[in-house]
């Protein structure tokens, strides 16, 4: 159709021109100028067509550009560190001495066992208490109560880390110290529980959801069989829920191996290897603060060595990460 | 035919019920031991804080005498910081969002992206801060500049703005892309003219909590090798600046108490700038969403 248009209008403007030459010069000149113009202004937009895809496919490579960026850093500066200090040393030496200027030793394991210490604290304390407050949530609370609440926890998890740790070095081990004496101002426990509550509404949240989308005739019917609502609850809809559960606890987990400024706060820079969870220790993010902190000049081992301990911190929640995946994947349950 | 022994039904009958209701409380207590535990956090940095928090306070800036001691720097840092984040962040998030809904096959490329962002989420913050000191501080040599913080930033907070402007992209309905394209508009100008403005509410409530995850991070920040005590003003994006969260760390790090009070006033300004912000997105998300 359009092909046909433009011919006519070529048409009209030749058998004008061969009638009338000099008067109409000017006139048709002008239309071939529309013409013209109007082709400009479609190719224009013919280029914005063609180019915007190309732009937004650039914006959403930066996100990729960003991972790579991250692997590649962690890994370059991760290999200038192990020129410096051997890969047997950094995995199995029991100490973490980066400061000694003489005997300096790097062996990630103390700082790996700070961070499980305040990571298994956070999780006794998270889990049993963000289940709690999901099947609340899913299985009992009435609709009102759901609304009110749930906006509440979403505030818990949108308070900056900075003030959880704030609290903790404040507020909690004053009063831990009041309960166990022996408590040190700077320990394991008070940064583990803080993490806990930091993840507690992020638990309920995702368990929640995994509940919810449980569908009500399986609730009916247990209940229809005589069973009560704990039942329902524990019997039912937990196990059908299982897959969203655990992927929940695995993300929690990892937000609390990857926290920082609680544990840079309330846990202390003492890295080491024992059981205790009353002294103090230092977890490897809190190493990563110390050092970016201090002034560990650009190109020393201790500079490198936070790049070390930021791979190792990252293949940690990676693999977290991944397994929330995997789990979400393989065993959820079809409705 | 008895196949229900009714007796032992009976007899469990009771243990069941009691079971029951001993649950039900327990896990209401549990859920309001976690609101409980908020508000005694609210609680104690109010009573602490509020004594500090005055005009002079908040126009004063950071001084070794805590009665001087103002967050005035860090308060104009947290500005100039949401200044390189906002638009940045949105620029790139949206970008991404519009690609990956509407111009992306669905091929391994695009699979691989969708992948990326959502492992991009679970990176620690300080594993960001990481990337931020190599790339932006060290090798594009932008020092600890505003602009060096805000583009670490994006980078942190692009993964919130991409999934929450693709689910309000996602929730246009087909049928005004159909009618548009129906007209004669072209794929472009549909997104631009009919696409976007349906999409805005939920990509800026997206924005507007992202960035106030942005102003209140800190860990990636301190890694950058931010200064933690700053008594003068950015006046371009190449000076250096403090803000908000790092003040408070500064002062948390104190042993005296008068400088807990301070990190306590300083967090009710954070607190508070949080707050209003999102009660803008909750208002922005009630007033303008439309439900199709």
């Amino acid at each position: 159709m359009r092909s046909a248009g433009k011919c006519a209008s070529h048409l009209v403007i030749g058998i004008k021109g061969g009638f009338k030459l000099d008067t109409q010069n000017t006139n048709s000149f002008s239309v071939q100028k529309m013409i013209e113009e109007k082709k400009k202004r479609k190719s224009a937009g013919g280029i914005t067509e063609k180019i915007m895809p190309y732009i937004l496919f650039l914006a959403a490579a930066v996100s990729v550009l960003t991972t790579i960026g991250i692997v590649l850093t962690l890994i370059f500066e991760t290999f200038l560190f192990f020129d410096a200090v051997s890969i047997k040393e950094f995995f199995t030496a029991k100490k973490w001495y980066p400061f000694s200027e003489t005997n300096g030793s790097f062996g990630i394991l103390p700082l790996v066992m700070g961070t499980l210490k305040v990571t298994v604290i956070a999780a006794i304390v998270a889990v049993p208490i963000g289940l709690a407050s999901a099947i609340y949530l899913s299985e009992y609370a009435s609709e009102p109560a759901r609304r009110i609440i749930k906006p509440i926890l979403e505030v818990l998890a949108g308070i900056p880390t900075i003030v959880y740790g704030f609290f903790a070095l404040t507020f909690v081990t004053p009063i831990l110290r009041e309960i166990i004496p022996s408590l040190e101002i700077f320990n394991a426990l008070s940064p583990g529980i803080v993490i806990g509550i930091m993840i507690t509404p992020m638990i309920a949240s995702l368990s929640e959801d995994a509940m919810t989308s449980v569908p009500n005739a399986m609730r009916e019917g247990a209940l229809a069989l005589g069973s009560t609502k704990f039942e329902v609850a524990i019997k039912v809809v937990l196990p059908a829920a299982i897959s969203g559960i655990i992927a929940s606890i695995v993300l929690g987990i990892s937000r609390a191996i990857g926290e920082t400024m609680i544990v840079a706060v309330a846990g202390g820079s003492t890295p080491n290897l024992e059981w205790n969870l009353t002294g103090s220790i230092q977890t490897m993010t809190a190493y990563i603060v110390q050092v970016s902190q201090g002034d560990a000049g650009y190109g020393t081992t201790i500079y490198y060595s936070i790049y070390a301990v930021g791979m190792t911190l990252f293949v940690f929640t990676l693999v977290m990460n991944l397994l929330a995946q995997y789990i979400t994947r393989r065993f959820r349950e079809e409705y | 035919m008895n196949l229900i022994n009714h007796e032992s039904v009976v007899k469990r009958m009771k243990s069941r019920l009691s079971k029951n209701s001993f649950s039900k409380w327990t896990f209401f207590a549990l859920t309001m031991f976690v609101l409980l535990i908020l508000g005694v956090l609210l609680y104690r940095i109010f009573s602490q804080g509020l004594g500090y928090l005055d005009l002079q306070f908040l126009q004063s800036l950071p001084s070794r005498k805590p009665e001087n001691a103002g967050v005035y720097a860090a308060l104009i840092g947290t500005i100039w910081l949401m200044a390189v984040v906002a638009p940045v962040s949105l620029l790139l998030g949206v970008g991404t969002a519009i690609y990956l809904e509407e111009y992306a096959k669905d091929n391994m490329i695009t699979n691989f992206i969708k992948v990326n962002i959502s492992n991009l989420a679970g990176v620690p913050s300080i594993v960001f801060g990481l990337l931020g000191l190599t790339i932006f501080v060290r090798a594009f040599a932008l020092g600890t500049s505003v602009l060096a913080a805000g583009l670490t930033m994006s980078l942190l907070v692009l993964p919130v703005i991409i999934v929450a402007s693709q689910e309000a992209i996602r929730a246009v309905p087909n049928q005004l892309r159909e009618a548009s394209f129906g007209i004669g508009a072209t794929k472009w100008q549909t997104i631009v003219r009919i696409v976007l403005p349906a999409a805005i509410p939920g990509i800026l409530t997206g924005g507007i909590l992202a960035l106030s995850r942005a102003i209140g991070e800190t860990a990636p920040l301190v890694v950058l090798g931010m200064p933690l005590f700053l008594a003068f003003l950015p006046k371009t994006f190449l000076d250096s600046m403090t803000v908000l969260p790092l003040q408070i760390y500064n002062w948390t790090g104190r042993p005296q108490v008068e400088f807990h009070a301070l990190a306590a006033a300083g967090i009710i300004v954070l607190l508070v700038m949080l707050i209003i912000m999102n009660s803008i997105a909750v208002l922005i998300r009630n007033k303008f969403q439309k439900r199709y």
